[in-house]
């Protein structure tokens, strides 16, 4: 699915103004409120018109200003997930699910319902009504309506911000297994950066109407701080790694990537499972000489693949190859001189701290268990 | 009908207003929608004027309303002759014109029902039904109308009951003709105006009472399971 964006839209004060184009199986629209992504999915969607712009989904035209196209909301056939879930009082839940499968072209079914409803096990609700489910169960139905249509294009509106963390620990293996294992592209909103890095093969990073970087998720994330200078702290390379087991003296978890053996703090993750850590670039520190006697427990040997100055700080991000897997550090500009750092200068990144927010919930199933691709399988 | 101890005559007007009000009720329903829906949804120029029109009813002496009707829909008014040419109906003292008159007279309390009623539906779901598929036709039709359907019934009942009672508009319409437009309102009334009606008229009074009661508790339980149904209650 490839989906090319360039749209302008005017709203008193607020400008949106954005060009991009994604293909990703999970792209996710990443921005502080009022960015404006929810008027970019409400443009996709069709509930909102451009003032001026395009947008295609796979060669098919949905709005083109210049051309004067513009495809309603229910020809389109991109399911939406909203924020309020928004599933109809009078029907229950069999019968919100049926809704949109009626609707939709009989060529066109490729939903499942026996499939989505074990997928979302929501198969104890069917008979329920909406007024009478919980805040998750109320999102999960509401993804499963929004597939039971048969979408091409699944747009999901922060699904979780009006939920708990237990409820979106619920919810979040769906949008995995929804990724992974239905194969439908999805464009998932966010201003939450964990979501973002456990769910995303793309980003779109959105800043003041104006999308400020694109691309895929690693590549977007590492270089946050360069587009989006509030997010400083959440700049961070994704590394996919494989739980291999537990330090029997220490109660540390070991994980295994290309890089080498990471050891961290305690995770409740079963040995196998496959997940997706962020290594923020302010928890690496470089060394050209390999260091001993410190208290850091990772440490791996690496290359220098770039050096690129932030704008507003005295600071530079460092990118690096550690045995195939892509850190970020980041340093002051005075380091790189002192340093020498430049392409191709081999030292040692020590690495602080690694954030699991996002990557496996405690207490949960694997979701690799779930998913025979693996939730951080990409294409 | 000896067991109420009504005469032939007055268990006649009891018939002629149920038939009166429920056709009133009926035949406006399609229009109270519609023109509900445009005063909820829609905004075009002489809104404010539509919107008053409705509402005149409601404000002028019935007796106008009555006569407003006989100058336009009477045989000889403009629109009266016009039907009467060329679908053959008519409405001049005939029970068609008092249910006509009934009709008018509630059809303000039947469109501001509806509209109060399609203003509170959520329109984020009529979006969601879009997204899903659903032309605004099948919006309109699978998702506003039964949410609305609450103030549907409520706007009826209303309809009803004030049709039952409608007197001023229709007497001046269509007179006071028994077995044709002789209602129960009009029936009570001519019992005050002869010596030793007073008993006829409290047994159509008490009649009415009871049709009044009957058309309440009856919205109160259709209410009552719509709410059930959507679990609202």
């Amino acid at each position: 699915m490839t989906l090319v964006v360039d749209v302008s839209r005017r709203l008193g004060a607020f400008n949106l103004d954005a060009r991009f184009e994604t293909s990703g199986r999970l792209t996710a629209f990443f921005g502080h409120s009022g960015s404006g992504k929810t008027t970019l999915i409400n443009l996709i969607a069709g509930l909102e018109r451009p003032d001026r712009g395009r947008i295609e989904i796979d060669g098919r035209t949905l709005v083109d200003t210049d051309e004067r196209v513009f495809v309603p909301t229910h020809r389109r056939r991109i399911g939406y997930v909203f924020q309020d879930a928004r599933l109809f009082p009078h029907l229950t839940v069999r019968q919100n699910l049926a809704y949109g499968r009626l609707l939709s072209p009989r060529a066109d079914r490729w939903a499942d319902i026996t499939r989505i409803i074990e997928l979302l096990g929501i198969g104890h609700l069917l008979d329920r009504r909406p007024a009478r489910l919980s805040g998750g169960e109320k999102s999960r139905v509401a993804v499963g309506r929004a597939l039971a249509a048969s979408p091409r294009l699944l747009l999901m509106d922060e699904p979780l911000a009006a939920l708990d963390e237990d409820r979106k620990a619920e919810i979040l293996p769906f949008v995995e297994r929804l990724r992974d294992e239905l194969g439908i592209p999805v464009v998932y909103v966010s201003h939450a950066i964990a979501e973002v890095a456990r769910l995303a093969t793309d980003v779109v990073l959105l800043a003041g109407g104006r999308a400020v970087a694109s691309g895929p998720a690693d590549e977007v994330l590492a270089h946050l701080e360069l587009s989006l200078p509030e997010s400083r702290d959440e700049t961070a390379a994704l590394v996919e790694v494989v739980l291999e087991g537990r330090d029997p003296d220490f109660g540390l978890s070991l994980l295994r990537s290309p890089a080498g053996l990471w050891r961290v703090s305690r995770l409740d993750a079963p040995t196998g499972a496959r997940l997706r850590v962020r290594v923020r670039a302010r928890d690496v520190m470089l060394a050209l000489d390999r260091p001993t006697r410190i208290s850091a427990l990772n440490v791996f040997a690496a290359t220098v693949l770039g050096v690129t100055e932030t704008s507003d700080a005295p600071d530079a991000l460092v990118d690096l190859d550690a045995g195939g897997d892509r850190l970020v550090a980041r340093v002051t500009r005075q380091t790189v001189a002192t340093l020498g750092l430049a392409p191709g200068v081999p030292l040692w990144a020590i690495v602080k701290a690694v954030s699991l927010d996002g990557t496996a919930a405690p207490g949960r199933a694997p979701l690799s268990g779930l998913a025979p691709t693996g939730p951080i399988a990409r294409s | 009908m000896e067991w109420l101890g009504l005469s032939p005559n007055e268990w006649t007007a009891v018939r002629l207003s149920l038939r009166v009000s429920v056709w009133a009720t009926l035949v406006s329903l399609p229009f109270g929608i519609a023109v509900a829906w445009l005063l909820a949804r829609r905004e075009f120029p002489g809104k404010a004027v539509v919107n008053g029109l409705v509402h005149l009813p409601l404000i002028l002496p019935p007796v106008v309303t009555g006569y407003v009707l006989l100058l336009t829909m009477g045989r000889r008014g403009p629109i009266g002759s016009f039907l009467d040419e060329h679908f053959g109906i008519v409405f001049a003292f005939r029970w068609t014109g008092a249910a006509l008159a009934c009709g008018v007279m509630a059809f303000p309390l039947l469109v501001r029902s509806i509209r109060l009623s399609i203003e509170a539906v959520d329109r984020r779901l009529e979006a969601a039904a879009a997204t899903l598929g659903a032309s605004p036709i099948l919006v309109f039709l699978t998702v506003t109308l039964p949410l609305v359907l609450p103030g549907i019934i409520a706007g009826m009942i209303l309809t009803f009951a004030k049709a039952m009672g409608e007197f001023g508009a229709t007497i001046t319409f269509v007179s006071n003709i028994p077995g044709e437009t002789q209602t129960l309102p009009s029936a009570i009334y001519t019992y005050t105006q002869v010596p030793g009606g007073g008993a006829g008229a409290l047994r159509l009074t008490l009649v009415s009472v009871a049709i009044a009661m009957a058309a309440l508790l009856a919205s109160e339980l259709l209410a009552r399971r719509i709410s059930r149904s959507m679990d609202l209650a």
